[in-house]
């Protein structure tokens, strides 16, 4: 045949043929006679470098291979949200059905269902001029998700003819122009979808996950990473996010992890509860799952479906966290294509542009102005996992993630063996969003969030401090002000920092409650410290009968939370009150 | 040279090509229709046949990498010739209670058996979508693995070990003792071994006929002096022996593999050979993913009845935890068994130190309904509270006994008894979940109430030991 390229070498993921006809970069091909897909990565004369998303063996020279012309795309319409796909937005139940239990090899399946019919209420009217971007009309995707159907990206004009019905999403359901529109878009995964502004942040996304939200915030439309050694929580961080972070959509890629934990989430969302709206979960979620036994280049290409799918909704004015659990599954599936070509190597092997392609990625994410005359307001979120080696903070995608990232959640193995969850080490960490995001808490939550938030903090660090002093010379060598220091912040980590994943009370706190949490473990401080001033015994302060309600007012239910710690607090302050009455006397 | 002649009863064409032999390599040239990943048998002179498998076709040229070495191969006398397949196990019911070497061929005296099945060793991945959650608990009858760090079917949890550590007792002692809550179900052991010693293996063999689990069991047997390469084709002629088992003939089925560290060495063996880029250590940068092919193929799956539970055994190079294989393992594992050389000095058997242990499963696989409510707050408490004591006892060391407060005591006196009466117990002793959390409450009984923080006041009340 003429338009098939024929196959000279074959060496794991990567083949290499020669004469495909029209070869352009980037472009997916089909190859062999089972039709597996790959990607041409490079080109040199005749020759075609390909990346081959399924396992290669029995493929061998000779074999056929051709292009099918177009980028590796997905396919954009109603029917994304609820979806399990692979890396290259194959849904794994089609898989499932096709091909049994364990994946099969050149399974070709749609990634949208072609028949499922789709109720369309148009918002645009015959005669509206319209431009990329700008909604023609509206289906209710999922019970939480109105999906927001948009021109195409290069069409533009008057809106010829517009029609409200059932239709799937191949069916024209408007003219603009000439053009025939459908819901079904197709977008290439590796180009970035455009904002019309991007601005900067300046709404925190709520995680409900104490020491993230008062201590580390992100906001919405920005970058974080979690890196940590195997067994510090990363992946748990992550869950949690997915779970209640309060964006309209959640994008989880399970990147080159393991199966157990992909069906974890794939048992456990539809099960679980959206906070708001007591809707599952799944109803507004995209789960893209490439465990680290399915094929490498696949799972190179899962962060981008997932970027693509989350731009797209993005675009409709939603706001998107996107969890890549991990991005170093995703390096290391870099470095192993940039070995088989044999690139010269960079730092540990990955290849000199592994700094590029993370920063390509993060600046996907952002918040801004969508295109479109409408005027929306979108935010895209991306958390990405790092898995250093052996935790080593200096290897290459961590320090590289670090250079783009804004906030940085650094988990401590020690931490972790003391079973203290998140372990996120409060002393590494850091967010630069605090500065935008002041007046949002101080407007939302109290006037004195900051303030709180200082003060904790604060008494960290003389911790961290002290711990180094205790160490050497003894708890004794401390003044009673330095003691109750550690006092008091062995009641933030213990009482405030550590929050249970399982716990069903403990899982999800409100910026409301967090504040008043701290609040009354930084008052106790200072009402203590007034206390030992006045001559109070710290022994005394330690045996305050209000300390065990501190200790589990974290379980406290949210409806009742404000009122019972402002009652716990007043409380405490009654009684250290009356300690210093008793020592004046 | 290029002599190719036709095979007289099939159509496989032999060659007699080879241009180089390099390490477990050999290349050949003037091959036609080669596929990647196909195996080759390799026959020498004398007659004797050695398997091989296509790691690279470039036009006429393939790269085989030989699983019995290369030793006493001569260029112009080698033959090849392509089989067309990949590299296959034979499976049957009756693989029950044999021994087999490292690729699969019988070494107990017996005939080869009688092949219900013929799968290609590589398996292809469970979809997640297909996979169910391990959530069953699986009684071992050792306290710190079922209080502490529990085991579910379906599970992979690597136990890492170092060399004069007793891992080969741990994984004889869990493959005797673990049951699950509501047993009536079949239940079988596949051995895998590379690169062990006789005496190991030996061990385990003993070990099973002792106990009558050799009729269950499927041993796979590549020792320390069989060829180091063929270590690479062993866990997975395992592994699809244990799939067939567990997903077609629905048993519960515990993979043991020993010693991974042998494994990964033989891979970077041929990865040197290929003067391919090395990642850490000179191990290949696509070690994470060639052991998560391994790893991933533990698990269940919905509407079967059969599961994988896999405890891969491997040794850390000088106790190193951050060396790329133990390393990658704990990433790609559901957690991990890690012994204590510290322990061990003590003579606490078994020595397993339960802060860094983990298992990732835990939480979903214990509490009500499946051991007893008080399990998951016990667990956590034990681990704050020993954590605690151990802090204490290094206080100690720095700054003598004099500097501890009272509280401190109480801590370290836990910590000394948790280590006496937890983590120690007897090889043939197989303790009940129910015995495990009893013991947890008596130990804590030590500490005041207060100091509790994990423990909610109805558990409290209700089990603790006062």
């Amino acid at each position: 045949m003429s338009n098939e390229g024929k196959i000279i070498k074959v060496a794991g993921p990567l083949v290499v043929a020669k004469s495909i006809p029209n070869a352009r970069m980037a472009d997916v091909v089909k190859v062999g006679e089972k039709g597996i897909i790959g990607e041409i990565i490079e080109l040199n004369g005749e020759l075609a470098s390909i990346q081959v998303y399924e396992e290669t063996a029995g493929i061998g020279v000779g074999d056929p291979v051709i292009s099918t012309g177009r980028p590796l795309s997905v396919e954009l319409a109603p029917g994304l949200l609820k979806s399990i796909y692979d890396g290259i937005q194959r849904p794994l139940d089609l898989i499932l059905k096709a091909s049994g239990d364990f994946i099969g090899r050149g399974i070709s399946v749609n990634a949208l269902d072609r028949e499922k019919k789709w109720e369309f209420t148009p918002t645009a009217k015959v005669g509206d001029n319209v431009v990329a971007g700008d909604i023609l009309g509206t289906v209710q995707e999922t019970s939480l998700i109105e999906h927001r159907i948009m021109v195409p990206p290069g069409v533009e004009g008057k809106v010829a003819a517009i029609n409200k019905g059932s239709f799937n999403i191949t069916e024209t359901i408007a003219k603009v122009s000439d053009q025939d529109i459908c819901m079904l878009q197709y977008w290439p995964v590796r180009k970035p979808r455009p904002f019309a502004t991007k601005l900067p942040a300046t709404e925190p996304l709520v995680t409900g996950q104490r020491i993230i939200d008062t201590l580390f915030t992100i906001a919405k439309g920005g970058t974080a990473c979690i890196p940590g050694p195997f067994g510090s929580g990363k992946t748990v961080v992550q869950h949690q996010l997915a779970k209640w972070a309060n964006a309209d959509i959640v994008i989880f890629i399970g990147c080159g992890e393991r199966g157990n934990e992909m069906t974890d989430v794939l048992l456990e969302f539809p099960e679980l509860k959206d906070p708001k709206t007591g809707k599952p979960l799944m109803e507004r979620t995209v789960l893209i799952a490439n465990t680290s036994n399915m094929p490498i280049a696949a799972r190179e290409a899962s962060v981008y479906t997932g970027a693509a799918i989350a731009e797209y909704y993005r675009d409709m004015g939603y706001s998107i966290t996107l969890s890549a659990d991990s991005t170093s599954r995703w390096a290391e599936a870099l470095r192993e294509m940039s070995g088989r070509l044999e690139e010269m190597p960079g730092e540990e092997g990955y290849p000199a542009y592994l700094g590029s392609r993370l920063a390509d990625f993060y600046e996907r994410a952002g918040y801004g102005i969508c295109l479109g005359s409408q005027e929306r307001k979108g935010s895209f979120t991306i958390v990405g996992s790092v898995s250093p080696p052996g935790g080593d903070m200096s290897e290459p995608v961590v320090q590289n993630t670090l250079r783009i990232v804004k906030v940085f959640w650094g988990l401590d193995y020690a931490l972790a063996h003391k079973r203290h969850f998140p372990a996120i080490n409060w002393l590494l960490s850091y967010s630069l969003y605090l500065n935008n995001l002041e007046d949002y808490f101080k407007t939302e939550v109290a006037d004195d969030w900051s303030k709180v938030r200082t003060e904790a903090m604060r008494l960290l660090s003389e911790e961290g401090e002290l711990d180094e002093i205790v160490r050497l010379v003894g708890l004794d060598a401390l003044s009673a002000r330095e003691q109750l220091i550690l006092f008091v912040t062995k009641s933030i980590r213990e009482d405030f920092l550590y929050q249970s994943a399982f716990d069903p009370v403990d899982q999800y706190s409100s910026l409301q409650k967090q504040y008043s949490l701290l609040k009354l473990i930084t008052g106790l401080y200072r009402e203590a410290l007034t206390a030992i001033e006045a001559g109070v015994e710290l022994g005394q302060i330690k045996g305050l009968k209000v300390l065990p309600q501190i200790a589990r007012a974290r379980l406290i239910p949210e409806d009742k939370a404000q009122a019972e710690i402002a009652a716990i607090e007043t409380a405490m302050k009654q009684e250290i009150s009356n300690l210093k009455g008793g020592h004046s006397l | 040279m290029g002599n190719n002649k036709g095979d007289k009863t099939t159509m496989i064409k032999e060659y007699q090509t080879v241009t180089d032999i390099a390490g477990p390599l050999i290349i050949a040239e003037k091959i036609e229709g080669a596929k990647f990943d196909e195996v080759v048998e390799i026959e020498l002179p004398n007659g004797i046949i050695r398997t091989g498998k296509i790691l690279e076709v470039e036009n006429d040229k393939i790269m085989v990498q030989v699983f019995e070495g290369t030793d006493s191969l001569a260029i112009k006398s080698t033959k090849l010739r392509l089989k067309g397949r990949g590299l296959e196990a034979f499976v049957a019911p009756d693989m029950l209670g044999r021994v087999f070497s490292g690729l699969g061929k019988p070494i107990d005296g017996a005939p080869q058996i009688l092949p219900r099945k013929k799968i290609d060793i590589n398996g292809a991945p469970i979809n997640p979508a297909a996979r169910n959650y391990p959530d069953d608990f699986i009684q071992t009858g050792i306290s710190s693995i079922d209080g502490l760090n529990t085991l579910s079917r379906g599970q992979k949890l690597p136990i890492f070990s170092g060399s004069g550590l007793p891992h080969s007792r741990i994984a004889a002692q869990i493959a005797r003792q673990a049951r699950v809550m509501s047993d009536d179900d079949k239940f079988a052991v596949v051995f895998g071994a590379m690169g062990i010693t006789f005496e190991e293996a030996e061990f385990f063999m003993a070990n099973f006929r002792k106990t009558g689990a050799i009729e269950n069991a499927v041993l796979y047997l590549n020792l320390a002096n069989d060829p180091a390469i063929e270590r690479i084709a062993t866990p997975r002629v395992a592994l699809t022996a244990a799939e067939y088992l567990a997903f077609e003939l629905g048993m519960h089925v515990l993979v043991i593999l020993t010693d991974m560290t042998n494994y990964c060495e033989s891979l970077r063996e041929v990865s040197a050979a290929r003067k391919e880029v090395p990642g850490r250590r000179g191990y290949p940068g696509y070690l994470y993913t060639d052991l998560a092919t391994l790893y991933e193929r533990a698990g269940r799956i919905k509407d079967k009845k059969g599961s994988i539970t896999m405890i891969p055994i491997l040794t850390m190079p000088d106790d190193d935890k951050t060396h790329p294989i133990p390393d990658l393992t704990g990433y790609i594992t559901e957690g991990q068994i890690i012994l204590d050389r510290g322990l061990d000095r003590k003579n606490i058997y078994p020595p397993i130190d339960p802060l860094p242990s983990l298992s990732r499963l835990r939480d979903k696989a214990i509490g009500e309904g499946k051991t007893r409510e008080d399990h998951p707050a016990i667990a956590n408490q034990l681990f704050a509270a020993y954590a605690q004591g151990r802090e204490v006892r290094e206080l100690m060391v720095v700054l003598g006994e004099g500097a501890l407060s009272d509280i401190d005591r109480l801590y370290l006196k836990f910590a000394d008894s948790f280590e006496q009466r937890y983590l120690n117990q007897g090889e043939e002793e197989n303790r009940t979940i129910e015995q495990t959390l009893d013991l947890g409450w008596e130990l804590l009984s030590v500490l005041p109430r207060e100091e509790l923080k994990r423990i909610k006041d109805d558990l409290y009340n209700k089990y603790a030991k006062k």
